[in-house]
């Protein structure tokens, strides 16, 4: 098993609406995802990346085609059986980081872990364990009013790695920041990415694009092109 | 599980306290409804229990017997002869005792106090059951001969006797005329009619009725029986030989009543007790409306907290959980609705009683009734708003703004 690819998309279509309103967002998207990659999905607005996302997230089902996670066929799970995919191999970070406002840093973080059932004093310890991951351990007790937006994107991530996923997804991680934060939370991606996690990141930007190892283009629903090579260190290189 | 569950409690706090506000506005329905009913039946159990106590203050298996208007208008007065026919002619009664009462003013010590003055025998006591506290009841003798002896009720003990010393043997003077006490009366509180059953002084009847109301009459009179007999039967048998020899021609009415205290006790039972199931019903609408208030409030929460449930959808939780959370906030809202509501019950009912003379009866049963009922509001009207949350799609609840 270890030779099959970590993620599958084979002739994925994604139609919304029916009828006359009906919109093709994808029109058959294929590629494959290994263990370890850092792969970043861009392409213009429209361009499907977005809903792509969605489907590698777990979040969203395809019209058509085959998408296989860990050799798990998700298109013919349910939406409770996705949710548990979710919990357990998936960390999100979100454009607008969406953490929940008047509560605690480090209660954010221990949030998935609620879900796992796990006692108070090991979700402390994870938590914090992850809000010292990612720089944050004196701020634990700071609400997200009171935290910069890097700051509030690296509690995101310290939320999505808390709970030890194989894949984070992250999807416009920078669209909030300037680019002196926007530099941080990359090279913070990074750097997780050496310690051995998947990350599929979507972005609009080249910069951000260029600290991935993998980036795969999109345009009108379709794959247009897929640059493999070692980016990352070439980014670094560049600022 | 019990984790997650505890986590859910905790956060469904946590959510309460934050609106506090709000929270409370949403329950304030629930707290009103759980409070009216409770109090409402309390009361209702603090009426029937004082009516309940009225009643058996007057004995049971009792009738009374006093005259009435009639066709007549002036009620016309019972004699001794009524009261022994009655006592040897209908088969059951054990005890038939006639009394007369007289306002008077009693002296003692150098203090006067304004009391009854009641004509009684031994027999009258017993069907009333009447103990003797201290001393002792009258002696046959002293009935016959209609002595000035005296049986003094405690209040007016308290009244107008030196404190801590023994009455017995004392001189009383009721108006004009002096009596020996020979016993003091067992308390027995609020007498039927309304007027304090302890602030009386009985003296032999013949004594009263010389000395005080100057004729033969009897005023009233009570009839014990034996409850093996069926009250009906013996109450048929009295009115006919009363309207026998009072000479009441067939067709005309009574013109004594008799009470029968074992059938007011029941009928009074069941009317306060209607009463307070219909006050009790009507409370509950008010429950009813508070639940549909709490639903209200979730929903505005759930849409409120749409990106909240985006984001608890994304990492991983169920749609059950979501729910879970949700049901769980509304039932935690509904039970310090119910709490809060027993709360001011409580102090709405212990001081209304007193307001109006009732005691308060402390119902356990309709305390934990409402509490629960308010819980199972909180899940009949938590539901919807709680499923809505759980069905929301976590791609579009994400985007919410």
């Amino acid at each position: 098993m270890s030779e099959a690819p970590l993620i599958e998309l084979v002739g994925i279509t994604k139609t919304f609406g029916e009828g006359a309103a009906a919109f093709q967002a994808l029109k058959g998207v294929g590629f494959t995802i290994e263990r370890g990659d850092f792969v970043a999905i861009m392409g213009p607005s429209g361009s499907g990346k977005s809903t792509t996302m969605n489907i590698l997230g777990c979040l969203d089902v395809p019209t058509a085609g085959i998408f296989r996670f860990r050799g798990v066929e998700v298109q013919s799970l349910d939406r409770d059986q996705r949710s548990l995919l979710r919990r357990k191999y998936l960390g999100f970070v979100f454009q607008g980081f969406n953490l929940l406002s008047r509560t605690s840093a480090i209660e954010n973080v221990e949030l998935p872990l609620l879900y796992r059932g796990e006692t108070k004093k090991a979700r402390r310890v994870a938590a914090m364990r992850s809000l010292d991951q990612v720089g944050l351990g004196p701020w634990a007790d700071h609400t997200p009013a009171e935290l910069s937006g890097g700051q509030q994107q690296r509690v995101a991530i310290a939320r999505a790695l808390v709970t030890q996923p194989d894949v984070l997804l992250a999807d416009e991680p920078t669209g909030n920041l300037d680019t002196e934060r926007s530099i941080e939370i990359m090279e913070l991606l990074t750097r997780l990415n050496r310690e051995g996690i998947t990350i599929l990141m979507v972005t609009h930007e080249k910069e951000m694009a260029a600290f991935a190892n993998t980036i795969v283009h999109f345009r009108d629903g379709l794959v247009e092109s897929v640059e493999r090579g070692n980016l990352a260190g070439h980014a670094v290189a560049a600022v | 599980m019990l984790g997650m569950f505890g986590a859910t409690l905790l956060l469904s706090f946590r959510e309460i306290r934050r609106h506090l506000l709000r929270s409370f506005l949403t329950t304030l329905g629930i707290i009103i409804g759980v409070a009216a009913v409770i109090t409402m039946v309390t009361l209702g159990n603090g009426v029937t229990a004082s009516v309940k106590e009225e009643i058996s203050s007057l004995g049971s298996n009792v009738f009374i017997v006093f005259p009435t208007g009639g066709d007549r208008g002036t009620p016309r007065p019972f004699d001794r002869d009524d009261v022994d026919a009655v006592s040897n002619q209908i088969a059951g009664v054990v005890e038939a005792a006639g009394s007369v009462t007289a306002p008077t003013t009693a002296f003692n010590n150098g203090q006067d106090w304004s009391t009854n003055v009641e004509g009684v025998e031994n027999a009258y006591l017993r069907a009333q059951t009447i103990g003797v506290a201290q001393g002792r009841p009258f002696t046959r003798e002293e009935e016959t001969g209609g002595r000035n002896v005296c049986l003094v009720g405690p209040k007016v003990i308290e009244a107008i006797f030196v404190p801590g010393a023994s009455p017995l043997g004392e001189q009383l003077r009721l108006d004009q005329v002096s009596c020996t006490v020979i016993g003091v009366l067992e308390e027995r509180g609020q007498g039927g009619g309304g007027q304090d059953a302890d602030n009386v002084v009985m003296m032999p009847l013949k004594t009263v009725q010389r000395r005080f109301t100057g004729n033969d009459n009897i005023q009233s009179f009570v009839i014990k029986y034996d409850p093996a007999y069926s009250s009906a039967a013996i109450q048929d048998s009295l009115v006919e030989l009363l309207r026998e020899r009072r000479l009441l021609q067939v067709g005309t009415d009574n013109d004594f009543n008799v009470i029968d205290t074992a059938q007011v006790n029941q009928a009074l039972g069941a009317a306060t007790g209607a009463l307070t199931a219909m006050v009790a019903v009507i409370a509950s609408i008010s429950l009813l409306v508070g639940g549909i208030g709490i639903m209200n409030i979730m929903l505005v929460s759930v849409t409120e907290r749409t990106r909240e449930i985006g984001i608890r959808l994304a990492i991983g939780a169920l749609a059950r959980e979501v729910r879970l959370q949700f049901l769980t906030e509304a039932v935690v809202l509904c039970c310090f609705g119910g709490l809060l509501g027993i709360g001011l019950a409580f102090l709405f009912s212990w001081s209304l009683a007193g307001l109006i003379e009732v005691p308060f009866v402390f119902d356990p049963t309709i305390n934990i009734l409402s509490f629960v009922f308010s819980a199972a509001m909180g899940i009949l009207f938590g539901y919807y708003p709680a499923r809505r949350a759980s069905k929301l799609d976590p791609i579009d609840a994400l985007r919410h703004e």
